[in-house]
């Protein structure tokens, strides 16, 4: 059931690929069921999901829907993939994007069946890594992750879109290399010999062996920091952002950026817990610095493109600071550390949704006026009510206000995390500051106000527009209203995480 | 009755949400919608305020949100309630059918339905989701009219400031789970562990100074202003502002157990009321004086939290509520009717419409502490409690009930004194305009409740409203205390009238500073915001120039390497392996010179070799 959710997309794809000379039309509708029909899929797995029963052996909470065949019996890799309450919300929000982005693509015309094979492709890629419970498999999603991002902003960008392009593949390639070598090394250090993440998390092998644990832990978190983006391996991002089409952006910011924090929670810390802990001062000052640098360089940005990229880079931050205060919380703070990771994992998937809006709304501006200069625009709420109200939801979800997804996301991170680590937590409370600044201005500059240049250029959106990006800004609001649908699968996961890495 | 609670908040958050949602094409019922919610919503207010009810919901992990109604909400849900029905009555009236109504009435009624989530939450995951929301939908309104952009810039740095303050929540929440508090619930700040208590208290302090515009908070409000008057009425009366006070009267107790906050808060209450009062007295506008009176009316409620007066903190709160929504609604219309917010421009208004006069009369004389208005009393209660800090928060809270006694003898000067020769005209809608009761209506009745508050001075009120409030010890003021400060407050009044009907009020000294609210704007722009923008602009030059070059030249360099390794290292190889080859042919050029095919050359080389033989193993042995 499990595969069938997984390769789904990718036999959309073939299947595509070996029709004659289909239509246009066709290819966009067909892609747009097999998205929906992804989604209708995980969501069965979300409705039956057994989330008090599976296999008891998981140390993050039960599995289910395991499946594992041998794949490479020489070094004990097999093809193992399993769901539970860290992995369901990704793949979910997953889906979700994805088919917002086939609905947003519903009128792309510029070598329509390579560009849809190419987004089932990586659909499949990016659910296949969020259940993948084989490091060797991982490791293979994480790569092909690449390069199908790299074939999209290479074919369908604009500006310079080979140049960041390559740029991007480059960089985040050398990132998943740090990370081969230090799955390399949970491999030689274990005993018996798996690349299997349930049996490397029941052995914990490198558990009080230093320095290798803390060798491991820097080659894995390094390859994860600059896939998550963290300061100061984040230089790709803006670029492939400003030059990737909108729905490349979105499924890059939605999706691909969650595959390094997502590493996080399901490799380095149930694997490595004892070096997670002597290391998470390391982590929250990673985690801190970037929420800071990455919110103080988006209020410099006057392209609004840029501006959502490095907002990313801040966002990312409060979830490596709570992940990194779940470290150092000592057994009496159990629960709070418990809170700090649940808010992680829901930031994650708030952000998904919420980037994944903004990029495509983004996008919106540069099909009508060509450009994310935030200058060349203003009043646009009198042309594009419409618009503007769904970016107005977007940009306040985004600088974190109660009542969309955000809020539940950060209260969470900031409420767990200040007690293992209070200076660093106050300190990246002036984040929310800043972005808040920061959206405003932007709302101000391209909605508010009297008329820019560009302003007459931009129309309202459409229905396909309007039906990609509001579905994803009404489950940011209902999960910032009732989240207990999503909390209770993430938190039986979060306190089995929590028990480990604290105390 | 948790029916009445579900009432309260979810129906104007459902009517205001249809509203805002359905935007122009509601416009046509938008008035008439919202005027029915926030009637229902009062309705509802009364039942909870009878009923008591209380509910939780789960909402994070050991953190349910919960919602209840205690005697001290209680009070709070009805001001609220009322006060919301009367400005949203009064609006329907104001707003044409020109504006965007549906988007008003909407922003309007979910604004009524946080600040009541507000004062009814338990906890601080509820209070401090409210209390956000609350921001930004005055962000909202205040920047209604959002074709300006200096308006929306007013509204942007509201939101700002404020949330500069709300950070203090997030603070405390964090401390409250941290200190033990698992559920964070309000009544559990006080038993926190040790230092987390301080921390927690910290930032309900903050946050609260931050809503409450205290100083050094208070410029947010002046820009506040910015929005359309109905929107002060209520943000700015008996909501948002406000909610900084209650919050620090519910917080009393966990305020009281640490040895800091109750002094500071005192001082920080007396400091605002006494200098923000200033500032109204200079203010030429009168929106601009009305909004400085409201900081300076707060401080009192600041100062009664601090010095553990629930009783007069809450009345204070209630009686400043209805009057000062009633000042912002008779100054609106003024506003629609005269097109001008300037004091000399209103010369005369108060002649012109005598009923809406008398009730600027009203609110203007119960600000000023004008026996046996209201705020008298409660500023008399919180005097009393202040005083048991010494005598100087008591002279400092007394010179300031003078300087409120001041401002309002101004601003009534302004709109009693005759108008000018020839301006009489200048009302659009002519002196003979006949008022609709929606307009009518709201001054009216906050004029009577100003007044029936009063009661309150009587001792069998005051036992019962101590009681209702669970205040029962607090002390009572002495009757010479009372005495002094309503003999005062008509003796300032008097004589400031007196001067300013002779035009004399500019020559109070301070006009500059004091008008310019004391340039504490300045001050956040050069000490705060300029070094941020300057800082995010240096990072964002480093990031460019320094990081992502650093990363483009590292590649660089591997590319350079490769050309290197090109043009040495392989030309190098090369020359090794040619010269190999070339030394090998030099050696077999060198093979080749013995090999001559003379037989006799070859027995001389072998005897050669032979003796080298011999005479290498005689050596050798």
């Amino acid at each position: 059931m499990l595969s069938v959710v997984v390769f789904l997309p990718l036999a959309a794809g073939l299947v595509l690929l070996v029709l004659p000379r289909p239509r246009d039309g066709t290819v966009a509708r067909t892609w747009v069921a097999a998205s929906a029909l992804d989604l209708a899929l995980v969501i069965g797995l979300w409705a039956y999901h057994p989330s008090a029963s599976g296999s008891p052996g998981a140390v993050t909470g039960p599995l289910a829907y395991e499946e594992r065949v041998l794949w490479i019996p020489s070094v004990g890799a097999s093809y193992h993939v399993g769901v539970d309450g860290l992995s369901l919300p990704l793949m979910a929000m997953t889906a979700v994007l994805f088919l917002a982005c086939a609905v947003h693509s519903l009128r792309q015309r510029v070598r329509t069946r390579a560009h849809a094979v190419l987004f089932l492709f990586l659909q499949t890629v990016s659910t296949g890594l969020f259940c993948a419970l084989d490091l060797l498999l991982f490791f293979v999603f994480f790569d092909l992750s690449i390069v199908g991002m790299y074939f999209v902003i290479a074919g369908w960008g604009h500006g310079r879109p080979a140049r960041s392009a390559l740029q991007f593949f480059l960089y985040t390639f050398f990132g998943s290399l740090a990370l081969l070598l230090g799955f390399i090394g949970l491999y030689v250090s274990s005993d018996p010999r798996t690349f299997d993440m349930v049996e490397l998390a029941g052995q914990t092998p490198l558990e009080g062996r230093e320095p290798a644990g803390g060798l491991v832990l820097l080659a894995i978190g390094v390859g994860l920091a600059v896939k998550t983006p963290t300061v100061p391996f984040h230089t790709w991002l803006p670029p492939a952002h400003t030059d990737a089409p909108a729905a490349g952006s979105a499924i890059l910011a939605g999706v691909l950026l969650k595959m390094g924090t997502y590493g996080f929670v399901r490799i380095a810390m149930p694997i490595l817990p004892g070096a997670w802990s002597d290391h998470a001062m390391v982590i929250v000052v990673v985690g801190v610095v970037s929420v800071l640098y990455g919110a103080l360089v988006a209020l410099a940005q006057t392209d609004f493109k840029r501006m959502v990229a490095y907002t990313s880079v801040n966002h990312m931050g409060y979830i490596i600071l709570g992940l990194g205060a779940a470290g150092l919380a000592t057994g009496a703070q159990s629960g709070a550390a418990s809170l700090a990771i649940t808010g992680g994992v829901t930031q994650m998937v708030s952000h998904g949704l919420l980037t994944g809006a903004l990029f495509l709304l983004a996008g919106v501006l540069h099909d009508r006026a060509d450009t994310y200069d935030m200058g060349s625009y203003g009043g646009l709420a009198a042309r594009a009510p419409r618009f503007a109200a769904l970016a107005a939801v977007a940009f306040f979800g985004s600088l974190g206000l109660p009542g969309l997804s955000g809020f539940i996301a950060e209260f969470q991170i900031f409420a767990g995390s200040l007690g293992p680590v209070p200076v660093a937590t106050a300190l990246a409370l002036l984040g929310i500051l800043i972005t808040a600044a920061l959206f405003l201005r932007a709302l101000r500059r391209l909605f508010l106000g009297g008329p820019g240049p560009c302003t007459d250029r931009v129309g309202d959106l459409s229905a396909r527009e309007s039906a990609a990006i509001a579905p994803l800004l009404a489950l940011a609001v209902l999960i910032g209203l009732l989240p207990r649908f999503l909390l209770d699968r993430v938190e039986p996961a979060a306190r089995a995480l929590a028990a480990l890495v604290s105390g | 009755m948790t029916a009445s609670l579900w009432a309260l908040v979810g129906l104007p958050a459902a009517v205001g949400a249809v509203l805002l949602v359905a935007g122009r094409r509601a416009d046509p019922v938008a008035a008439p919608c919202a005027v029915a919610a926030a009637g229902l919503t009062l309705v509802a207010a009364g039942a909870a305020a009878v009923f008591r009810p209380g509910m939780s919901v789960p909402m994070l992990a050991g953190i349910p949100a919960g919602l209840a109604v205690d005697g001290l909400s209680a009070v709070a849900v009805l001001t609220v309630a009322a006060v919301a029905t009367a400005v949203v009555l009064s609006a329907s009236a104001e707003m044409g059918t020109d504006q965007a109504r549906g988007r008003f009435f909407g922003l309007m009624l979910l604004f009524t339905a946080a600040m009541l989530t507000t004062v009814t939450a338990t906890d601080l995951f509820t209070l401090l989701a409210a209390w956000e929301v609350m921001g930004a939908l005055s962000y909202a309104l205040i920047g209604y009219w959002w074709g300006e952009a200096s308006r929306v810039r007013s509204a942007a740095l509201a939101f700002v400031t404020t949330r500069t303050g709300d950070l203090g929540l997030y603070l405390a929440a964090g401390a409250a789970l941290a200190g033990g508090a698992g559920a964070l619930q309000l009544s559990g700040l006080a038993a926190l562990d040790g230092g987390w208590r301080d921390a927690a208290v910290a930032g309900v302090v903050l946050a609260a100074l931050g809503k409450s515009a205290q100083l050094p908070f208070s410029f947010w409000l002046s820009h506040a202003m910015a929005g359309p008057t109905p929107v002060s009425a209520l943000l700015h009366s008996a909501t948002m502002v406000a909610a900084g006070g209650y919050l620090l009267v519910r917080t009393e107790p966990a305020l009281a157990a640490t040895a800091w906050a109750g002094p500071t808060l005192v001082w920080a209450g007396a400091v605002t009321a006494l200098l923000l009062g200033a500032v109204a007295f200079h203010q030429p506008d009168l929106k601009q004086l009305l909004a400085a009176s409201t900081c300076s009316q707060l401080g009192f409620v600041v100062m009664a939290a601090g010095a553990g007066s629930v009783g007069g903190g809450m009345l204070q709160f209630t009686a400043h509520a209805a009057a000062k929504s009633l000042l912002f609604l008779c100054a609106g219309m003024w506003l629609a009717a005269r097109g001008t917010r300037e004091l000399g421009g209103l010369r005369g208004a108060a002649r012109r419409r005598p009923l809406a006069g008398a009730a600027f009369t009203v609110g203007a004389l119960a600000v000023a502490g004008l026996p046996p208005l209201p705020l008298w009393t409660a500023k008399d209660e919180v005097l009393a409690a202040a005083l048991r800090l010494g005598p100087a928060p008591y002279a400092a809270g007394l010179a300031a009930s003078a300087v409120g006694a001041a401002y309002a003898a101004r601003a009534l000067a302004a709109v009693w004194s005759p108008a000018p020769e020839g301006e009489g005209g200048a009302f659009r809608r002519g002196p003979d305009h006949r008022w609709s009761p929606s307009e009518a209506l709201p001054p009216a009745a906050l004029a009577a409740a100003t007044v029936g508050l009063g009661v309150l001075v009587l001792p069998a009120a005051a036992r019962w409203w101590r009681a209702l409030l669970g205040a029962v010890g607090e002390p009572a003021p002495p009757a010479w205390e009372t005495a002094v400060s309503g003999l005062l407050a008509a003796a300032v009044l008097t004589a400031t009238w007196w001067v300013c009907a002779r035009g004399r009020a500019e020559a109070v000294p301070g006009r500059r500073w004091l008008g310019g609210w004391l340039g504490l704007e300045t001050a956040a722009i050069t000490l705060l915001v300029r070094p941020v923008t300057a800082l995010a602009q240096a990072l964002a030059a480093f990031d460019d120039r320094v990081l992502a070059r650093g990363v483009r030249s590292c590649a660089g360099g591997v590319a350079r390497a490769a050309d290197l390794a090109r043009s040495r290292g392989e030309r190098g190889a090369d020359g090794t392996v040619r010269a190999v080859a070339s030394g090998a042919r030099t050696l077999a050029a060198w093979a080749l010179r013995p090999q001559t095919g003379l037989l006799h050359q070859y027995y001389v080389q072998a005897v050669i070799a032979l003796v080298v033989l011999a005479a290498v193993v005689v050596l050798m042995r």
